[in-house]
């Protein structure tokens, strides 16, 4: 049965041409799935609409 | 007179300088030492014998025309193989990097220790591109702890660990994205310092995330990580993050007392996810320090998830290409993270660094009424090669993923950390004196405050 992510997987690696071999696949969704995990931690964090990043450009 | 493991960076240049000892003689028993031990440490990649020799000889000779000679006179130090050293191919723990050709320059750093006296004798084994808190390398093989060989040393900077840990040479340079160097200090029982982002130039050495990315020393004991820090100080304009501040040199002012610092003890995250060994070496530093108070440092465990994410993401961004290329030629494991970290949306990583300049306000709001925090540095001591799981409070957890779950939250905005030893039996590990940004001098104060009431010290190795 095809996992969630997979469709997901397919397509980025299609999109930037970057390989992924059935071998690998597990390991990739795996770790993708922390790295979504983490992001959705920092998603939920309401910010103001005015949140500078970190990084500030200087011309 | 002869160099031991035990003399320290400030005693041999001493020797040097005042005749007692040539650099040669310090340089050859740093060589006979890595060639007697290293076959089992396994913390060097390149030993750079000829040119450490030829380095020492011009010291020497400077001594003897009655020049004037550095702070670190025929001092050995060695560094983590991503630092560039003329004549090699800048690795990086790495497979892909070795078909590079030779460098032409040294890296920053080197170049400042090599001019305040130090003589470079090699170069140090590492986790593949940084990514990696074990000190493992499927290419290289793992280093190894110097007080049990079973074990991990840490990482990234894991040679560094086990090099300086092994007492094969006084001081060496690591980097630190996300714990890099404030792990392998505590797993392998020795003096780390993480500057302020920004304090060191970075020029020269192979990056792995731009906006985490920082370097520093290791050393057994707090003098020798001043010295050292004190003499790689100083404005580089091949480092674009690199601060334009004037030098604040920090050795005349360690042994300052402490008694008029705030001192707090790091909470919430900070006392979650801890093995009885790092809350008892808390406890330790805390009470030696006499601090009672524990202040919460909100967020800090989204602000780990935070720095989770851009390290993914930046790290797959410079590693596109290879991971196009040659993604065979990877460790897998590191691959897979990398591949893994291409496919993060980018919207979540403005996220990740809108939120990082809302916890840095955070942290500077706690440093107004604290000057020093403390917190673990690893959540155990070191564990075995290879483990892949541990046991905390009866959930099972992976190893490589919580080793840094301490750390990660304070390189996250640059913070300086001096990480000090515990000599806990049967291994040592390590606690983050934590200061506000530039003030890596109250950090290294309170280090030597600890090493000198004994609470903090490197041990004698006895793994080999």
């Amino acid at each position: 049965m095809a996992e969630p992510l997979d469709d997901y997987i397919d397509a980025v690696s299609k999109a930037l041409a970057l390989p992924v071999e059935e071998g690998w696949r597990p390991a990739v969704r795996a770790n993708l799935e922390v790295s979504l995990r983490l992001a959705r931690l920092v998603d939920e964090f309401a910010l103001p609409d005015e949140a500078e990043p970190a990084p500030i450009f200087t011309a | 007179m002869t160099t031991k493991p035990e003399m320290t960076a400030a005693d041999i240049a001493k020797a040097v300088a005042g005749r007692k000892m040539t650099a040669r003689d310090a340089t050859e028993a740093a060589l006979a030492r890595i060639k007697q031990h290293d076959g089992i440490l396994n913390s060097f990649t390149d030993v750079t014998a000829d040119r450490a020799r030829g380095k020492a000889r011009a010291i020497d000779a400077d001594v003897a025309a009655g020049k004037e000679v550095g702070p670190l006179a025929g001092v050995p130090f060695a560094v983590k193989n991503l630092f560039d050293v003329a004549g090699l191919p800048t690795r990086a723990g790495s497979k892909i990097n070795r078909d590079l050709a030779p460098v032409k320059r040294d890296a920053t750093l080197i170049e400042r220790l090599e001019a305040a006296g130090a003589v470079l004798v090699g170069a140090l084994n590492m986790g593949e591109y940084a990514y990696d808190f074990t000190g493992e390398n499927v290419h290289d093989g793992p280093s190894r702890n110097p007080h049990d060989t079973t074990r991990m040393t840490g990482g990234s900077s894991g040679g560094s660990g086990s090099a300086v840990g092994g007492g094969l040479v006084p001081i060496a340079l690591g980097s630190d994205t996300n714990g890099s160097i404030r792990v392998p200090s505590s797993f392998c029982g020795i003096f780390g310092l993480k500057p302020t982002y920004g304090r060191l130039s970075r020029a020269r050495s192979f990056p792995f995330v731009a906006s985490l990315d920082h370097l520093g020393p290791f050393a057994r004991s707090v003098t020798d990580l001043a010295l050292a820090y004190d003499a790689m100080q100083g404005p580089d304009a091949d480092d674009a993050a690199c601060t334009k501040r004037d030098l604040e040199p920090t050795l005349p002012l360690i042994a300052n007392p402490v008694s008029d610092l705030r001192i707090a003890v790091a909470g919430g995250h900070f006392q979650k996810n801890v093995f009885p060994e790092a809350v008892e070496a808390v406890s330790r530093v805390a009470k030696a320090l006499g601090a009672t108070k524990v202040v919460d440092v909100p967020e800090a465990s989204r602000a780990r998830a935070a720095a989770y994410v851009i390290t993914t993401t930046e790290g797959a961004s410079l590693h596109l290409d290879r991971l196009r290329k040659r993604p065979n030629d990877f460790d897998p494991a590191v691959r897979d993270r990398l591949i893994a970290g291409a496919m993060v949306p980018a919207l979540l990583v403005d996220r990740a660094q809108k939120f990082r300049r809302w916890y840095r306000a955070q942290l500077a709001e706690i440093f107004k009424s604290v000057d020093v925090l403390i917190a673990p540095a690893t959540p155990c001591t070191a564990p075995k090669l290879g483990q892949v799981m541990f046991n905390l409070d009866g959930v099972e957890l992976p190893v490589r993923a919580n080793i840094g779950i301490h750390t990660q939250p304070i390189s996250f905005i640059g913070l300086p950390v001096v990480a000090v030893p515990v000599p806990l039996e049967p291994l040592p590990i390590g606690v983050q004196i934590i200061a506000a940004p530039w003030r890596e001098a109250v950090a290294l104060r309170v280090a030597y405050a600890l090493e000198k009431m004994g609470v903090a010290a490197a041990p004698a190795p006895r793994g080999f």
